[in-house]
């Protein structure tokens, strides 16, 4: 069992100082402003989040689904920042990576509450496969695991919502993290867009 | 006489029932290797060692949905009834929100019946595995 426990202290989530941050900033700044189109959408109030009866509360759970996921992906660069492992500009992206999936996890939350729900918190703890991550390229392929998964997940979810605003959103969404999966595969050498469908 | 007669009675019963089964409820062969690449689509939520977003699959089989000790599922999982096996999974992964309504997994199913089908072996065969042993 390679099962290990990653305790998620908020006190630690601060991003380690490097002479990049600003351009990080910089960059993030951006990334959020190309976000922010979906984002806007679903936190404007519209009508039909406000007015989503049973659609809305299917729509929530799958929000909430999908929160769950970014708060774990979050922790998940956490670890993978924190493991030593990563090297510049490795470590860099990561960390550009784990403020995407911030953001998303962020819009959702809202969203969630937005739609009557209830947002999950972060778990206190967080398993791991530890054992198995050794080296960069360890980290990396955990990571691209997770992206992918992420992708899947999320296409999965965009023909089941009842707001199709929210499908838009989540396909955003997708898009994102598409893109993290193939930059991680490219940091491994591999193929970055080694198929035209996604499944 | 009453001995043919209950033959002939259990023939009839077996032929109908073989008659109401659709070729769609018959469960195509799967192939554990390409089930593999399937489960990649589940690992934004799912492990088999231990409990992530979605509950973990070791175990699964003969396991009663909603049943993972500690594990926060949905209302509706937990008194859905079913029993993970070939048959449910086959059911529930072609479209679970359909087989339980108010599932938290909003994922929209895998409609390909072969992809289904290697999707269920690679579970059996993980969960035949020494990865699964112990769980």
């Amino acid at each position: 069992m390679f099962s290990f426990i990653q305790k998620q202290d908020t006190t630690h989530l601060s991003i380690p100082a490097n002479p990049d941050d600003e351009t990080r900033r910089s960059f993030l700044g951006h990334s959020g402003l190309l976000l922010s189109g979906a984002a806007v959408a679903l936190l404007a109030g519209r009508d039909a989040l406000a007015k989503g009866g049973q659609s809305g509360a299917s729509d929530a759970r799958i929000l909430n689904t999908a929160l769950g996921a970014e708060l774990e992906a979050i922790a998940a660069y956490q670890l993978g920042a924190e493991s030593g492992l990563l090297q510049k500009p490795v470590l860099d992206l990561a960390l550009t990576f784990q403020g995407h999936h911030k953001e998303h996890a962020d819009v959702l939350a809202k969203t969630i509450v937005k739609l009557g729900g209830q947002p999950v918190a972060a778990k206190e703890k967080y398993t791991f496969p530890v054992d198995t991550l050794k080296s960069q390229a360890d980290v990396l392929r955990f990571a691209a695991m997770l992206e992918k998964g992420a992708v899947s997940a999320y296409l999965g979810a965009v023909p089941v919502f009842g707001n199709r605003e929210l499908a838009k959103a989540a396909a955003s969404i997708l898009g994102d993290e598409a893109m993290h999966w193939a930059i991680l595969r490219n940091a491994l050498g591999e193929t970055p867009v080694p198929s035209a469908f996604m499944s | 006489m009453k001995k043919f007669r209950t033959a002939i009675l259990a023939a009839s019963a077996a032929h109908a029932l073989l008659a109401n089964a659709s070729p769609a409820a018959a469960l195509a062969h799967g192939d554990p290797a390409r089930g593999k690449a399937v489960y990649e689509r589940c690992l934004a939520c799912h492990a088999f060692a231990y409990d992530r977003t979605g509950p973990r699959h070791c175990g699964l089989f003969g396991r009663r949905a909603g049943s993972v000790q500690g594990f926060a599922y949905s209302d509706a999982m937990r008194h859905s009834n079913l029993v993970w096996g070939a048959r449910t999974l086959d059911r529930f992964l072609t479209n679970p929100l359909k087989t339980v309504p108010g599932t938290a997994m909003g994922y929209a199913g895998i409609a390909d019946r072969q992809e289904r089908a290697d999707l269920i072996a690679y579970l059996k065969r993980v969960n035949d595995s020494a990865e699964c042993h112990g769980q």
